[in-house]
């Protein structure tokens, strides 16, 4: 029941928006994304990590096809809807200071997108999981298509294409587990009985069928394509929702969906897709560093973060899951603030051009050091939310093999120097004509800025906090995977 | 058989309206007696009867399929309405041909002997070929209702020729007894039955415009006037498809090993060439219609499936196809009106000057590219997975790939109505068109999110 509220609130609210006149619509969207975040906190409050299903819930939905409307959530689940109710309120509140012609559609499909994205995180059913998958998928690309930037209508086509693509396969692979199940079942548990019953070719199968889809979401390379265009190309909040949220879909259907499914495929083919996330680490990292534009380094800084996270999670060690998982919320947590800083540094200068800015730091202080902690946590530094989660994903790549964490490891230089470049760049130097009128942070802006930074050092000074929710999930699939290699 | 009796005297009664002057009542007349026509059908659904002795049978199948039919007959009229208030047509003729056209379906869903089938595919198309060039003033239309009849003709002819040579190696025209004939010596058929079944299967084909045989179509789809085009789009692709079904499930299941591969491959062309041809078409009429060849494509698999899912399978897929395709031609009407052309471009900036007609038209579009949680996903989902069960793993990625490329030309039209320029041309439409707009847009969504009542609904009339 208590899901099903946190799937369902926004869904109706972002309908009800779509009937709002068009000035309303904004503070009826804030006001309904704060309350589903009041509601899921009041969930986390009462959410006891050793529960591996709470709050869950089960209804036939067609029931002569064995699909069922079953959701709950286990520690790494609670995370991330958690992760996803944080920051929707944070993106709403990012744009109070824009407009956007028929802001009432924005809004609504905000909202309907945050119901399919807590659905993705909660489904248990393999049915249900992959509607919300698309169904996420149908909201972010209209916010590019109706309000996105130049060339929309080729990137956001290319953009839906791809990811289309990669889920129709995820659906035969979903019908196929569908068809061996002994009693016709689309259940999350049925699926895990029969995928460890494969044959290793089978599995093989299944698990690229399922890897592309995830891939693309992620995107690892070199499924990446769409992704540098189509952040650069949709409105801000739209970027927000798709770096911050929409990417940890593919990490999180991973470590659902393909670990605990084909164990023995993981194991077999494990090793290229952490050569792939790797290759995508140093690939990205060096492309950020020759980026002109602070948009599109950004985006591509996050390819290089959730390469890194794959890597961890296909070593399946308990260390870098844990790690992903931490890495996921503070990497979502993290971008959707740099993202805001882009957004604050194009609405004062209309360009993001890196060479043409310089010397805020003269001129807006509040905004610099918020800029300069968001920075730090996305280079890692100790102390901020980047470092526990990339800590212990190098901790399980190094076990894993350590040539793998020590090619990774470059990353870390190469992050340094493009973020560090660019903040020499934005921040440091002369005023310009662009620069000297610069307005630091007005309150509304710092209302989205200081909560992330709260998390980002609470996630870097006690991460006790995070990881205690998901350790025992964590242990529980890496039991699962573990238990049915050796039976085999 | 009720069904049929009723939708005959309602074609009568639409021939009559002028002769006594009531034509100003004949569109609420016909809606209502389709209604009433509807209930009776629920009412004989449980059980089966058989007429003209073995001729035809109203079972379950033919129940549920005349239901559909005259379900979809009814949103027809309501969606047609504004064409036929503008006076464009003759309304009174019109109607009569239309019920008369319904009364071919009916039989085309019931028969038992091929005879029937014959007759039923007589009564449905020569309606239609008039129908075609009822626009008689205009080239296009003329074209559209000879290139019909004359294709139309050739197809009925090897039709008969194939009934000829069944009923020749067989020496029965009833379906039943020749699916006996065919299980009983399936090792030792005649060479006449095999030719017959390849003969009866083009003619089939070219009904349901699969490839090779679909040639006319895009050129009757478009000369047709639209109302007319949108019919034969849902209403008479269904019932053709309820015969196709019919006939090749009953009579030739046994020997499918032989006919299985053949129709394999008009299953294969059918969705590729639809599919790659409707991505180069500038005009969104064409585009359905090429795109409707692409789903015939998908609907034909259905024939290869033996298990007793497949019916259901074939329901729930003709019924979202017929209603989400009804639902765009809705919309294109609506926008020929505003644009004068029926081109992608005259979409551009509809979302912004008619935001209820976009928001429709991208339900309809959805639910054709077959994405959640329009019902096309989900007719989609439960076809594929028939199709998966029974080992026809390589139609299924053929399918999926025709899906994929089938996203480019029905995003074509979204992509359109939300980015282009607005322009201020506009038309006011009443409430009812807007009732009628929602009402199925709402279907398809709610058919798409709770599509386990309607499955549920058509097992428990069993």
């Amino acid at each position: 029941m208590e899901t099903s509220i946190l799937i369902f609130l926004p869904l109706v609210a972002g309908l009800i928006s779509f009937l709002l006149p068009d000035n309303r619509a904004k503070q009826f969207a804030f006001a309904a994304t704060l309350a589903e975040f009041a509601y899921s906190l009041v969930l986390l409050l009462k959410f006891n990590p050793q529960d591996t299903l709470a709050y869950a819930t089960s209804i036939p939905w067609v029931k002569s096809m064995g699909i069922s409307f079953s959701v709950g959530m286990d520690g790494i689940s609670i995370l991330l809807v958690m992760l996803t109710t944080f920051l929707i309120p944070l993106i709403i509140l990012s744009s109070f200071r824009r407009s956007f012609a028929n802001s009432n559609y924005f809004y609504g499909l905000i909202l309907i997108m945050q119901s399919a994205l807590v659905g993705v995180f909660v489904a248990r059913d393999a049915f249900l999981f992959y509607v919300f998958w698309e169904l996420a998928l149908i909201p972010i690309y209209f916010i590019a298509l109706i309000w996105g930037g130049e060339n929309r209508k080729k990137i956001t086509f290319k953009f839906f294409v791809y990811t289309l693509a990669g889920s129709l396969l995820m659906l035969i692979a979903i019908i196929y587990l569908y068809l061996q199940t002994p009693n016709s079942s689309f259940d999350i548990n049925q699926f895990y009985a029969v995928g460890s019953t494969l044959s290793s070719t089978d599995q093989a199968l299944v698990f690229f069928a399922f890897f592309l889809a995830f891939a693309i979401k992620m995107p690892i390379f070199p499924f990446h394509t769409w992704q540098p265009d189509t952040y650069t190309v949709t409105p801000v909040q739209g970027t927000m929702l798709l770096s911050g949220i929409m990417l940890k879909m593919g990490i999180y259907g991973v470590i659902r969906w393909i670990l605990p499914l084909v164990p023995e495929a993981v194991h077999n083919y494990g090793m290229p897709a952490i050569i792939l996330s790797v290759i995508g680490i140093i690939y990205a990292s060096i492309i950020a560093i020759k980026q002109k534009d602070f948009k599109r380094l950004i985006a591509y800084v996050s390819i290089a973060h959730v390469g890194l996270i794959a890597a961890g999670i296909f070593t399946l060690a308990e260390e870098s899951l844990q790690g992903g998982i931490i890495q996921m919320l503070s990497h979502g947590i993290n971008v959707v603030g740099l993202f805001f800083v882009i957004d604050v540094l194009f609405d004062r200068t209309k360009t993001l051009e890196l060479s043409s800015l310089g010397g805020i730091r003269n001129v807006a202080p509040f905004f610099t050091v918020t800029f300069i902690i968001l920075l730090f946590s996305s280079i890692a530094l100790p102390f901020t939310g980047g470092f526990p989660g990339e800590f212990l994903l190098f901790v399980g790549i190094f076990q894993y093999n350590p040539w793998i964490a020590a090619v990774a490891g470059v990353s870390i230089i190469l992050g340094a120097v493009y973020m560090l470049s660019s903040f020499q760049k934005i921040m440091l130097g002369e005023t310009n004509q662009l620069t000297s009128g610069f307005t630091d942070l007005f309150t509304s802006e710092k209302l989205v800025l200081i909560p992330i930074i709260i998390l980002i050092f609470w996630m870097g000074i006690y991460p006790e906090t995070f990881l205690e929710i998901s350790e025992p999930a964590v242990k529980v699939l890496i039991k699962g995977t573990g238990t049915s290699l050796s039976l085999k | 058989m009720k069904t049929l009796i009723l939708t005959a005297l309602l074609g009568i009664v639409s021939m009559l309206s002028e002769i006594f002057g009531f034509r100003k009542y004949l569109w609420t007349i016909l809606v209502l007696g389709l209604t009433g026509v509807f209930c009776v059908n629920l009412s004989e659904l449980t059980s089966a009867y058989q007429y003209f002795p073995n001729m035809i049978v109203f079972d379950h199948y033919a129940g549920v399929f005349s239901g559909l039919i005259i379900l979809m007959a009814l949103v027809w009229f309501f969606i047609s309405k504004d064409q036929y208030d503008s006076n464009e047509f003759n309304q009174a003729d019109h109607y009569s041909l239309i019920m008369f056209t319904l009364t071919g379906t009916i039989v085309l869903v019931s028969f038992t002997h091929l005879a029937m089938l014959f007759l039923g595919i007589e009564i449905l198309s020569i309606p239609m070929f008039i129908l075609a060039g009822s626009r008689k003033k205009e080239l296009s239309s003329n074209e559209a209702s000879l290139k019909y009849f004359i294709m139309g003709a050739f197809a009925t002819g090897i039709l008969l020729f194939g009934i000829a040579l069944l009923y020749g190696a067989t020496g029965t025209f009833n379906i039943h007894e020749i699916a006996l004939i065919a299980s009983n010596n399936s090792g030792s058929v005649s060479v006449l039955f095999y030719t017959g079944i390849f003969m009866v299967m083009i003619g089939l084909a070219f009904k349901v415009s699969a490839v090779p045989f679909h040639f006319w179509t895009p050129d009757v789809y478009e000369g047709a006037p639209l109302v007319i085009t949108a019919f034969m789009a849902t209403i008479v692709k269904t019932a053709a498809f309820a015969a196709f079904y019919r006939l090749f499930n009953t009579s030739f299941v046994s020997l499918l090993p032989q006919w299985g591969s053949t129709l394999s491959v008009i299953i294969i062309f059918t969705i590729l060439t639809g599919n790659i041809l409707a991505v180069y078409q500038t005009s969104v009429k064409r585009m359905l219609a090429y795109s409707g060849i692409a789903q015939a494509g998908y609907m034909l698999m259905t024939i290869l499936l033996t298990r007793y899912e497949s019916q259901d399978a074939l329901v729930l897929y003709t019924s979202s196809y017929a209603l989400s395709t009804l639902c765009a031609f809705a919309v294109l009407h609506y926008v020929i009106k505003i644009k004068g052309n029926d081109s992608f471009e005259s979409f551009s900036g509809l979302g912004k000057s008619h935001p209820l007609l976009a928001v429709i038209m991208v339900i309809s579009m959805l639910s054709l590219a077959g994405i959640p949680p329009a019902v096309g996903f989900f007719a989609k989902f439960y076809l594929f997975s028939a199709v998966l069960q029974e080992g026809y793993l390589g139609l299924v990625i053929v399918a999926v790939l025709g899906s994929l490329i089938s996203v480019y030309y029905y995003f074509r039209v979204i992509i359109s109505m939300y980015s282009g320029e607005s322009e201020t041309e506009s038309i006011q439409l009443t409430v009812i068109n807007k009732a009628v707009l929602v009402l199925i847009g709402c279907i398809i969504i709610l058919l798409g999110v709770t599509p386990g009542l309607f499955i549920d609904a058509i097992k428990s009339l069993t």
